[in-house]
């Protein structure tokens, strides 16, 4: 409860800050902070990847684009009491949907009784992986993850051709393949 | 006291619900585009959060099976959003090397400067 609290101050302070370069910063503390949530909620593996690509990839990618363009936000120039009331609304229609909602905690809820009983129990039988998060993404759903690498190559390529030819006023055909 | 269980039993939703409307404000409000993918990712994570508090079962253990313990949460969740995860970094690249580009083209990041540069031409 005291780490969600922290997440909330930290979401003020990311609102708030006009410099990017402390919103990124601060981007990278939340991160962390969200992995350490994610460790009391026995999503060990979660909190691995998150602490790596979330905290680690995301910041240095986000410094790199600051880098490359500018760091300073100005103030906005036009009111900003509507979206702010579109907020509010969701959040308040978000809010009353949560009181139908299973308690924190509760293990005879219709998701932990569905499909992931069947995992827990075969997983050792089926895959000899005692790890079920790995034995799920990789074997019983390894279709699912060639498919998300699928995406990440598609991105990647997208990313080399919008940043191609970038810096080099003369684009030489050996030096267009630099990305960053 | 039933007051405070209820708080306690719906907590975490309302910091996940906190965090993404906070999310969704910066996207909308905040013309800077670095901002706005910051924003965009706070919406994310808390996304990930409202799959994964479900899945946590108090008195549970990490799913890796052991003879030492029988309770263990939810193993379904984490998997999805690990996938997520890697996923939203591709996005983020991406939507990254489309600011430096527009900073290319434009010579800003924020929204109003680009349309005011539109009009003029």
């Amino acid at each position: 409860m005291v780490l969600l609290t922290l997440l909330a101050a930290i979401t003020i302070g990311i609102i708030r800050m006009r410099n990017l370069f402390a919103v990124v910063v601060l981007g990278g503390i939340y991160s962390f902070l969200m992995a350490s949530v994610m460790i009391v909620l026995d999503a060990v593996d979660v909190a691995m990847t998150e602490a790596s690509v979330g905290a680690g990839i995301s910041t240095v990618l986000m410094l790199g684009a600051l880098y490359l363009t500018k760091t300073q936000e100005t103030e906005p120039a036009h009111r900003l009491l509507l979206p702010f009331f579109v907020a509010v609304a969701t959040g308040a229609v978000l809010v009353f949907g949560t009181f139908a909602l299973p308690p924190f905690g509760a293990a005879e809820t219709p998701m932990n009784l569905h499909v992931a009983p069947y995992y827990l129990e075969n997983s050792i039988r089926d895959t000899l992986v005692p790890n079920v998060v790995t034995s799920v993404l990789s074997s019983y759903r390894g279709f699912d993850t060639l498919g998300e690498t699928t995406v990440i190559f598609t991105a990647g390529i997208a990313v080399l051709l919008l940043l191609k030819g970038k810096r080099g006023v003369k684009p030489g055909p050996k030096r267009r393949r630099v990305r960053r | 006291m039933d007051l405070l269980q209820e708080i306690v039993a719906h907590y975490n939703h309302w910091i996940i619900i906190f965090l993404m409307v906070s999310g969704l404000y910066i996207v909308v409000a905040r013309g800077n585009m670095i901002k706005k993918l910051v924003g965009l990712g706070l919406f994310q994570t808390s996304v990930y959060l409202l799959y994964l508090s479900p899945g946590k079962i108090l008195g549970g253990t990490p799913p890796i099976i052991s003879e030492h313990f029988t309770v263990y949460s939810n193993p379904l969740p984490h998997v999805l959003i690990l996938t997520a995860i890697v996923v939203g970094v591709a996005t983020l690249a991406l939507g990254l090397a489309l600011v430096v580009r527009i900073n290319e083209a434009f010579g800003t990041i924020e929204e109003d400067e680009i349309f005011a540069g539109e009009e003029d031409e």
